[in-house]
């Protein structure tokens, strides 16, 4: 392992530096941190065939993640396929669509699960013993699980009336899992307190610009599986509105350490109509993000105040991108278009990206003519809710041929039997 | 207890002296962090430092007021 270039904490408003420890936080203006590196420490030494003699996952990019030496959590995961998804070009009339393949990250299937590695790994560094999350969904799951690999103490906490499946794909991997009572805003500020309380690594909280660095790998393995370039367009799904950030940082990096020609990508954001205060700022013009009350069934991206959301926003428009927002119905139709075509089972988060895609390829703001990416950060398996209604019903048959054949013939379906 | 939030003011409250009277009305030291007002919006990062309880009560206060509170982490909950 070559020498960590990482420099400090650096306060993303008024750029006081902060040495590098569990805190998130500009004591000065609460401004948010960010990890900052010292790139030319690496000039000439990170290349193209230094990455791909590596194995295969999203520390093959270890240098540009902010951990000293080796990984000690999820040192498996990432690189998820890159796939050129030719049956949606035609139906979308696109010349060159991939799919960036988040929803069979391992080990929980979701793109969690590099932010999730990242933070623990960095919380082991710091010598945390226990970690812990305040989620509803994916990131519940990708903490209770990598840090029972990595045989650390976890704490989970949920609003008490969550979905039983929600709760089970975290139960399972021996979480200590925590219901609270309360509206919204009194559940989530308790977690905030808890956090700042007891001596844990919090994922989203203390060790929260490490965790989102991990983002960045996503955009890291999209340049290499396109063959070291950056498409003309990224499309990603924006909850807080950090993965917006960390793919067009990731792409930054690559450009500045001469991995990559500048292509101009422009970045951007999807999100679902009953929760969209980013894309609402964007279309509106307005770098304020007024909070809204999250309704919509992609739950993964329901956050009504997005912490990043003004750095999202400002991604979007520097890049020359735009934002979108779809409809719940308009959800499911794309993700069902997205297993229909290309075999792809992507939760609610993917159907927002996708159905925001067509409706900016529609409008013009995506051009038919160059390269688009979609990431797609999560498997469907998780949110059948959202779509039990919207799948055909399977025919009922009795165990009797003739009945079968009365269907095969309504199908159109040819026998060999003569 | 130091308590660190952002307060959101709408259309409706951006023009009241909301922290003045915060002030006066619990006995807590609020600190202005960082601020940004416009017509129709605003947003405070505030630190409020008093008895535990008290905050408490100045929290539900601001609330009672139209005042959106949050954590400086705003949405701690993720998907």
């Amino acid at each position: 392992m070559s020498e960590s270039i990482v420099r400090a904490l650096k306060c993303r408003e008024c750029g006081q530096e902060y040495a590098i420890e569990p805190t998130h936080v500009c004591e000065f203006c609460f401004g948010p941190l960010e990890v900052v590196y010292d790139y030319d420490k690496l000039q000439g030494k990170f290349t193209r065939e230094l990455i791909e003699s590596r194995p295969q996952t999203m520390w093959r990019y270890k240098e540009l993640l902010p951990i000293d030496g080796e990984p000690t959590v999820g040192v498996q995961n990432g690189f998820t396929p890159l796939v050129r998804a030719k049956n949606l070009e035609k139906v979308l009339g696109v010349k060159e669509l991939y799919i960036k393949n988040d929803s069979v990250c391992y080990p929980t299937l979701s793109f969690k699960d590099r932010v999730v590695s990242v933070a623990l790994s960095k919380a082991v560094e710091f010598g945390f013993k226990t970690v812990a999350c305040a989620s509803t969904g994916n990131l519940a799951g990708s903490v209770a699980a990598n840090a029972a690999a990595a045989g650390l103490e976890s704490y989970v906490f949920i609003p008490h009336d969550l979905e039983q499946g929600k709760v089970l794909g975290a139960g399972i991997f021996g979480t200590k899992i925590i219901g609270i009572k309360g509206k919204y805003d009194d559940v989530n500020r308790l977690c905030s307190e808890v956090a700042g309380k007891y001596g844990w690594a919090f994922v989203n909280v203390n060790v929260r610009p490490f965790y989102a660095e991990g983002s960045k790998s996503l955009g890291y393995e999209m340049m290499e599986q396109l063959g070291w370039r950056a498409p003309k367009h990224v499309v990603v799904p924006m909850a807080s509105g950090s993965l917006c950030t960390k793919v067009d940082k990731s792409i930054k990096e690559f450009i500045k350490l001469g991995l990559i020609e500048d292509n101009g990508t422009a970045v951007y954001g999807a999100q679902a109509t009953g929760c969209s205060p980013i894309s609402k700022s964007v279309k509106d013009g307005t770098d304020l993000i007024h909070p809204v009350h999250a309704d919509t069934i992609a739950k993964s991206l329901a956050i009504g105040n997005p912490a990043d959301g003004y750095y999202a926003n400002r991604v979007i428009k520097e890049s020359g991108g735009w934002a979108e927002d779809v409809s719940d119905q308009e959800v499911v139709d794309a993700m069902k278009l997205l297993a229909e075509t290309e075999g792809i089972f992507a939760e609610t988060a993917g159907g927002v990206t996708l159905g925001c895609a067509m409706k900016m390829i529609e409008s013009g703001r995506l051009p038919r003519d160059e390269s688009i990416v979609l990431c797609i950060t999560g498997n469907g398996l998780k949110t059948q809710e959202a779509i039990i209604d919207a799948i055909a019903k399977p025919r009922i048959i009795d165990a009797n041929l003739k009945e079968f054949d009365a269907l095969a013939e309504a199908d159109g379906v040819a026998t060999t039997d003569k | 207890m130091k308590l660190r939030v952002y307060l959101t003011f709408d259309e409706a409250t951006v023009r009241e002296p909301i922290i003045w009277k915060l002030a006066k009305e619990f006995d807590v030291i609020t600190n202005i962090r960082t601020a940004e007002v416009k017509n129709n919006m605003g947003l405070v990062g505030l630190e409020i430092e008093g008895a535990d309880d008290v905050v408490e009560q100045a929290i539900i206060w601001l609330g009672q007021q139209g005042v959106h509170v949050e954590p400086i982490e705003q949405n701690v909950i993720e998907g």
